[in-house]
């Protein structure tokens, strides 16, 4: 499987050629950070909201020469970052992003954090000012499987949203028209957008099909 | 050997000649400072790491002192044998400052003009006057570029500084429980603090030496205003609650003013032990230290200006109970160091301790200081 394809398709008319930049392959990065390396490309400053362990900030760091920072909030996760050397600030994203100073970053990656966001808008609205691009993944909530439960009346319960309805963090979720329609409302032109299931793009009903969409978007 | 303590150490004690100017105009022209080592300097030099101290510590850091004997280092749950800070590869030198009153000049030393202690002619240090002080005893223990300053409060002020004056002689700065400048309630605190002193009438202006007296109660009091800051209120609720002293079960009131409730027995307690060791005109000195301390103050402000300079790497970390610095205060340090893309690791501890949570055990707190150390270890290997 070649970058390229997992960039999946290119909106607007702009390529997505997902050309990888010098340096090593991503190894095991987990595929859907993988892709979004790529996007991001080499030698730009990145700024990766719920950053986690600092997979993507040390692997960008180590193969491509980018420059950046994370925001974590949990402890354990934080820790790893440092053992890391990845620069992590421990911070709740709800309080807002007022430590980054306008366009600081080429890139902002909000990775399958979004649905867990109680003012998404707000995180939207601060990712496009303090980036030049933003970068969004999140699990699709219109995939079959979840319509399928909807439709036996049950709340889904999948791989991707591992939690009972009264436990879950995931308190906004969303389908890609639901957030391409955001987007538009904020003034975000998409730039590129992948529907994944398994890790791999979805064609065909990508809509119900894909279980992840990644987006990367701009404000013109 | 105590596993994990670097066991009985030595203070040493180092004069210097040479005339040091301070930031205030007036210069110091001999002083000590003391100080102790724990670990060994490795052959290519790059392993030092430098602990700062705060308002009422010293150069005793780790390990137990020879003298008086068996007193445990302030920071001995951080540094030492498998510590966060590990002596087996790190080698630490704790400094006692300029102006203090654990063996380094200050105002209890004889003023060489006079014969006599200096007491209140002693000139006012600052936090970058330390700094300077510092510089000159790595250069005598032959060390250019410290792997790392560290400290917490007062002492995070110092690497800071550090970070800021010798940007080519530091590697990572470490500050706990920081902030960039006091705040008009920190200084406001400071101030009661040393009216409690200078109203005392065994202080005599400073000279008390002269009269055989210390303006004890002064000092008492102080210390238990510092030492209600240095805590939060819950762990205070925690600690005392509304427990009273001697009350053997029972729950009358003595309507009395003597000490009834165990939360005064133990401010008491504490204001007593400090009158009897810490001196009075360097609690003054420390704490106008402390009001002074202002990097942005030559940038109208501006801190991103101020930490401009800084060239290494950073590790900050604040308590969410701290509110003498809270965690608003160091991540205004941390903005400014993003704002001139230093490199920066921030971990904001949920603690209950207030303030002094970074003088305690607290796993997460450790581990993130063992993480960022283990990762300087890797650096000097390379």
């Amino acid at each position: 499987m070649s970058a390229a394809t997992l960039a999946g398709d290119s909106r607007n008319g702009r390529a997505a050629p997902g050309t990888r930049a010098a340096g090593a392959p991503p190894g095991n990065l987990r595929p859907d950070l993988s892709l979004i390396a790529d996007w991001i490309g080499a030698d730009v400053r990145v700024l990766d909201l719920g950053c986690g362990d600092g997979e993507l900030l040390a692997y960008l760091r180590d193969a491509r020469a980018c420059r950046g920072y994370g925001v974590e909030i949990a402890d354990a996760h934080v820790h790893v970052c440092v053992q890391r050397g990845v620069n992590v600030i421990q911070a709740d994203l709800e309080s807002g992003l007022r430590m980054f100073a306008d366009r600081m970053f080429d890139a902002v990656v909000l990775s399958q954090t979004l649905q867990a966001m109680h003012k998404t808008e707000e995180i939207l609205r601060e990712m496009a000012r303090v980036g030049r691009q933003g970068i969004v993944s999140f699990p699709n909530f219109g995939h079959w499987r979840h319509l399928l439960a909807l439709l036996g009346g049950r709340m889904p319960v999948s791989p991707q949203m591992p939690y009972q309805w009264y436990d879950t963090p995931n308190i906004h979720l969303c389908t890609p028209n639901d957030f391409e329609i955001l987007a538009a409302k904020l003034g975000f032109v998409i730039t590129r957008r992948a529907l994944l299931a398994e890790n791999h793009p979805v064609k065909w009903l990508p809509s119900v099909r894909a279980t992840l969409a990644v987006y990367q978007f701009e404000v013109r | 050997m105590r596993a994990g303590s670097v066991g009985v150490v030595q203070a040493q004690s180092l004069r210097f000649a040479q005339p040091l100017a301070l930031a205030s105009g007036a210069q110091i022209a001999d002083y000590s400072l003391m100080y102790e080592t724990y670990g060994t300097l490795n052959a290519d030099r790059s392993n030092a790491v430098l602990v700062c101290h705060a308002l009422n510590a010293s150069h005793h850091v780790a390990g137990r002192a020879a003298d008086p004997p068996n007193s445990v280092g302030w920071w001995d749950n951080m540094i030492g044998p498998g510590k966060p800070v590990d002596t087996a590869r790190f080698f630490v030198i704790g400094v006692n400052n300029l102006g203090s009153c654990f063996g380094s000049t200050g105002p209890m030393s004889p003023d060489p003009a006079t014969g006599k202690p200096y007491g209140a002619h002693f000139p006012v240090v600052t936090v970058e006057d330390w700094v300077q002080s510092q510089a000159r005893l790595a250069d005598a223990l032959g060390v250019e570029r410290f792997a790392a300053v560290m400290g917490g409060s007062l002492g995070a002020m110092q690497a800071l500084s550090w970070a800021i004056q010798f940007p080519d002689r530091i590697g990572h700065c470490v500050a706990i429980a920081t902030t960039p400048r006091l705040s008009a309630q920190n200084i406001a605190f400071n101030d009661v603090a040393r009216t409690a002193i200078q109203s005392d009438p065994d202080f005599h202006g400073g000279n008390f030496y002269a009269h055989g007296v210390v303006p004890r109660r002064g000092l008492r009091l102080a210390r238990m205003i510092g030492h209600i800051t240095y805590l939060s209120g819950d762990d205070m609720t925690e600690k005392f609650g509304r427990s009273r002293k001697g009350s053997n079960g029972s729950d009358d009131y003595q309507f009395g003013y003597g000490v009834e409730f165990e939360v005064e027995s133990y401010l008491r307690y504490q204001g007593d032990k400090f009158s009897e060791y810490f001196d009075a005109n360097t609690y003054l000195l420390i704490t106008r230290a402390l009001d002074y301390f202002d990097p942005a103050k030559d940038f109208d402000g501006d801190l991103v200006r101020a930490l401009a300079p800084a060239r290494c790497k950073f590790l900050l970390a604040s308590f969410t109970t701290d509110w003498r610095f809270t965690p608003a205060r160091a991540r205004e340090v941390v903005q400014a160091l993003i704002a001139n893309e230093r490199e920066v690791a921030y971990a904001e501890i949920d603690a209950p301790h207030g303030h002094d949570a970074f003088l305690l055990d607290d796993l997460r707190y450790h581990n993130v200081v063992r993480a960022y150390f283990e990762r300087i270890a890797q650096d000097i290997a390379r």
